[in-house]
């Protein structure tokens, strides 16, 4: 997979030829696992390349074990890659260790929205002060009467009545909190948003809003998204470009609409034939049953699909399919993705 | 938390627990007996008086007197002083040293957290009282090596309790975020994960008091420690002991007495503590 | 005759806060090899349905009114003795977090022999070769050597299978399952809910299914049940509630779970709140967030009206 095929799916979906916000080359983290032989590692996230333009809304979708989690984490820069690179707006923030980054200008510029689950929030610290905390610490506001305007005015463009802000975690309700996330990281005006799950906890009203005012923020702020959810549905209302991952690695790209309609493949195939769907109600529909394999040191030149995917050839034992082009911006990594769905190698 | 929410909560806390109320209420008169003792005391608790020795107790004298005349009750109301303020000095200082070390040992871990419980471990590898009485003897009778050896066997303790509450919390999606906010990792351990652990640390300190308190008694009980003539609840129940068996129980009873009551209060008062101080119930 | 009814159910929990009305009125019935949804959001009531059923409510609950009859026998005047010989073996439930839900220290070959074991009256020696034909049943692959592992060392969906096997160990004739694919990845709910599907049209048994999926519950079940802070709004078959929504609390549901054709702008959400239900409630808890509200919702008894013979709902001004 060359440097070609990476870049093109990016500078034909962004118009203009210009530099993405943010550029992931040849991702990788692995972590050592004891106890499973010598030098045994767990390949969490293998050799991923992703870009993400600006003002852009990517999808990134996978069961749980496929990497996602990893990938925030790798780009909110928690965690330092094992190699590869990250580069914002070109310049390699991964020079330094992830410690470093903290004191640099690039930190504020990439932000992200927890899960309510998590506790996100400060169990002792008020709304306010959740909030007030990175505006100190990122943008270096000293006057109390500064960060407070800013504090006052981020609640205001998330709908956050200012009465909540005195409020502990625990006082406020689920969309509340969620909403005292988001202003938490769009306070200091970051450039990409990275959101992972923020709306699983909710219940479907409260989530309605709560995409709504998401789709809102990004237009008026004018962010990047990198929008991480295992509801299919949610996703294809907010992004334009979804990235379909699998042990690891990114197995299809595409447009939000090519993707639900036409999925290239097998993995994508039936992760969207999942989606639970009334219109299809006693239909017996071909499933995806047992687990992924194991990331524990995976075989390199086998795809990571085989064994579990439908079509299983010897072929794919034997050579790991790369990513490859499929039709306009969608790109898949199956040796049969070019096929007829359906037919045969 | 402001002074008046303060108040509030404490309000809500005692009125939804009498026992914690009636507890916190003794411990404020020991607190009373060992801020102005001498000046609540009936006589001076120094003063022999041959003639009067091991009177039983009567109006004159409510709780009698010792071998050597000396009234009970004022002795046990001033060696609140000595009493209470070593165990609250040993724990307080425990609480500092072993949070501190805790919670770095839980965040960072690696060499820190290695260190740090080998330290731990080779304090817990004897028996604590005995490596007190070690320690008080090799450094001498007096009260300032009964906090420090009080202070050091106490340590483990709170040192453990600090590592597994910032390494439970280490992970968790406030951290991260502080981070992500900004904050170098010395900056998120004190201002975003210590406030969450202080609540249940400080119920762990109550209950511990306990502890220090008969610690402390237990070390002047057997002669290490405080000097006679010092009124001391320990000194005085190990002089009283002589005399159970010829039927004077006053002697050792009150100040006993006095232990008992002041371990279980402190107790009691734990849990009132961590209703107080949970941010999750505050009102 | 149905096999699950529940007629007029209504519960309260004393709390320290207050009487807290959990439920009111609610009237559903199961058939033989039916699966019926209950569907709402969270505070609807709905596991507090659930649990009241089973028998399983906390010691604050009280049924203030209503009967629950299985099989033709009156739950709730049972005696408990009565209740747990049931519970097993007639009604079974499936529980939310599937690890969480069994126990960790017993390998769940053996948990599995527990059920029979209580409930089945086998021999002992036969209890073991039950288990494995029990966890083959739900498609376990390797179930000899599966019946031997931990709930540790098996994934989510594993595990949600094993409590499957187990709830269906002694072929009950009633299944609750609550929430049972919450947390689970979309093609494991996929497997999941068509192994609840089949068996429950197989083995004919009455089948209770609590989501907040509308989506769900869309593909799955034959029959929807709408809660809404303690009261059933509106059931109806599947069909008919999906396509002629009659509450206008079923329309905005609808209207805010995206599926796949929804559009961003086509979303809406319900306005308002969950009203507290410590506090006098007016008849309609749904009329402080309706916009077809008129005064006499607040004032008069709300009615049952029957659209058609399956679909029923609580208003005084369907759609």
């Amino acid at each position: 997979m060359g440097g070609t095929v990476a870049r093109a799916y990016c500078t034909v979906q962004v118009s203009t030829v210009m530099a993405p916000l943010l550029e992931a080359r040849s991702l990788a983290k692995f972590y050592p696992i004891k106890g499973a032989g010598r030098g045994a590692k767990l390949h969490a996230v293998d050799n991923v390349d992703l870009m993400i333009g600006a003002g852009e809304s990517v999808g990134l979708v996978g069961e749980s074990g496929c990497g996602k989690s990893t990938i925030v984490r790798l780009l909110g820069r928690f965690i330092d890659p094992t190699s590869g690179q990250i580069l914002l707006d070109g310049e390699d923030i991964t020079a330094m260790s992830q410690a470093k980054f903290v004191s640099t200008p690039g930190r504020r510029r990439i932000q992200v929205v927890f899960q309510d689950a998590t506790e996100s929030l400060n169990p002792s610290f008020r709304a306010f002060q959740s909030i007030a905390d990175p505006l100190k610490r990122l943008l270096d506001l000293r006057k109390g009467a500064e960060i407070a305007k800013r504090v006052r005015s981020t609640a205001a463009l998330v709908g956050l009545p200012e009465e909540l802000l005195q409020r502990y975690p625990h006082q406020l309700s689920g969309g509340q909190r969620a909403r005292v996330g988001i202003a938490r990281a769009i306070a200091v005006e970051p450039s990409l948003l990275i959101l992972d799950e923020p709306t699983s906890a909710l219940d479907v009203s409260v989530q309605a809003v709560i995409l709504k005012l998401l789709a809102d923020l990004r237009d008026r702020l004018a962010m990047s998204y990198l929008f991480v959810s295992h509801d299919l549905n949610v996703v294809r209302l907010l992004c334009s470009r979804v990235v379909v991952m699998y042990l690891g690695k990114i197995v299809e790209i595409a447009p939000a609409e090519a993707l639900f309609t036409a999925p290239r493949h097998p993995y994508a195939q039936a992760l969207v034939a999942a989606i639970p769907d009334p219109a299809r109600r006693g239909e017996a529909r071909p499933r995806l049953d047992g687990s992924p394999t194991s990331p524990i040191d995976p075989d390199p030149n086998a795809c990571r699909f085989y064994g579990r995917c439908p079509k299983s050839t010897d072929l794919c034992a034997k050579s790991m399919p790369p990513l490859r082009a499929v039709g306009p911006d969608h790109f898949a990594a199956c040796h049969f993705a070019l096929s007829p769905i359906g037919g045969n190698p | 938390m402001s002074l008046i929410a303060l108040a509030r909560n404490t309000g809500y806390a005692f009125g939804e627990n009498r026992l914690t109320l009636a507890a916190a209420i003794i411990l404020a008169l020991l607190a009373l007996c060992a801020l102005f003792g001498p000046s609540l005391a009936p006589f001076d608790p120094l003063t022999t008086a041959a003639a009067a020795k091991l009177a039983p107790p009567s109006t004159l004298h409510p709780f009698g007197t010792d071998a050597l005349g000396r009234d009970i009750l004022s002795r046990v109301i001033v060696a609140a002083r000595l009493d209470l303020g070593m165990a609250i000095s040993a724990v307080a200082l425990s609480f500092l040293v072993g949070l501190a070390l805790g919670s770095l040992a839980g965040y960072f871990g690696g060499w820190t957290d290695r260190i740090v419980g080998r330290v731990m471990d080779t304090i817990m590898a004897f028996p604590l009282f005995v490596l007190a009485m070690g320690i008080v003897v090799a450094l001498g009778n007096s009260v300032l090596n009964i906090i420090i050896a009080t202070m050091i066997i106490n340590l483990p303790f709170y040192c453990r309790f600090a590592r597994s509450a910032v390494n439970v919390r280490r992970d968790l999606g406030y951290v991260e975020a502080a981070r992500m906010g900004g904050n170098g990792s010395l900056m998120v351990l004190l201002n975003h994960i210590v406030p969450n652990i202080l609540p249940p640390m400080m119920v762990q300190a109550s209950l511990n008091m306990g502890w220090a308190i008969l610690n402390a008694a237990g070390l002047s009980f057997i002669g290490l420690g405080v000097r006679p003539p010092t009124p001391e609840w320990g000194i005085m129940v190990s002089e009283g002991a002589s005399y159970i068996i010829s039927g004077e129980w006053w002697a050792f009873m009150f100040p006993g007495a006095a232990l008992v009551l002041a371990v279980f209060c402190f107790n009691m008062l734990g849990d009132g503590l961590r209703d107080l101080l949970d941010p999750r119930k505050r009102v | 005759m149905a096999q699950l009814e529940i007629d007029n159910l209504s519960v309260e929990f004393r709390t320290r806060h207050g009487v807290v009305r959990a439920l009111e009125s609610v009237t559903l019935s199961v058939a033989r090899g039916e699966i019926v949804g209950v569907v709402g959001e969270s505070g609807s009531g709905k596991s507090v349905t659930a649990y009241t059923v089973m028998g399983l409510n906390d010691e604050a609950a009280e049924i203030t009114n209503g009967r629950i009859t299985m099989g033709g026998i009156d739950l709730l005047a049972a005696q408990p003795e009565a209740l747990r010989e049931l519970r097993g073996r007639e009604m079974a439930m499936i529980f939310q977090s599937p690890r969480t839900a069994l126990n960790p220290i017993r390998k769940v070959g053996k948990q599995i022999e527990d059920v029979l074991l209580e409930h089945a009256n086998l021999p002992r020696r036969d209890l073991k070769k039950a288990a494995i034909a029990a966890l083959a049943r739900v498609r376990i692959p390797d179930p000899e050597r599966r019946a031997e592992a931990y709930p540790f060392e098996l994934s989510g969906g594993m595990c949600q299978r094993v409590m499957i096997a187990m709830a269906l160990a002694c072929t009950p004739s009633v299944l609750i399952a609550d929430e049972p694919t919450t947390g689970l990845d979309v093609t494991t709910q996929a497997v999941i809910m068509d192994l609840i599907r089949d068996m429950s049209h197989s083995a004919r048994m009455s089948t209770l299914l609590i989501t907040h999926d509308l989506g769900l519950a869309g593909e799955y079940c034959d029959r929807i049940a709408v809660m809404h802070a303690g009261h059933i709004v509106e059931i109806a078959a599947t069909e008919a509630l999906l396509d002629h929504p009659a509450h206008p609390y079923t329309r905005q549901l609808l209207a805010a779970t995206p599926v796949p054709e929804t559009r961003l702008d086509s979303l809406t959400s319900i306005p308002g709140q969950l009203p507290d239900l410590r506090s006098t409630l007016p008849p309609c808890r749904f009329s402080g967030r309706c916009e077809r509200r008129q005064p006499v919702c607040d004032e008069r008894e709300l009615p049952w009206a029957e659209l058609s013979p399956a679909h029923i709902v609580r208003c005084r001004f369907p759609l």
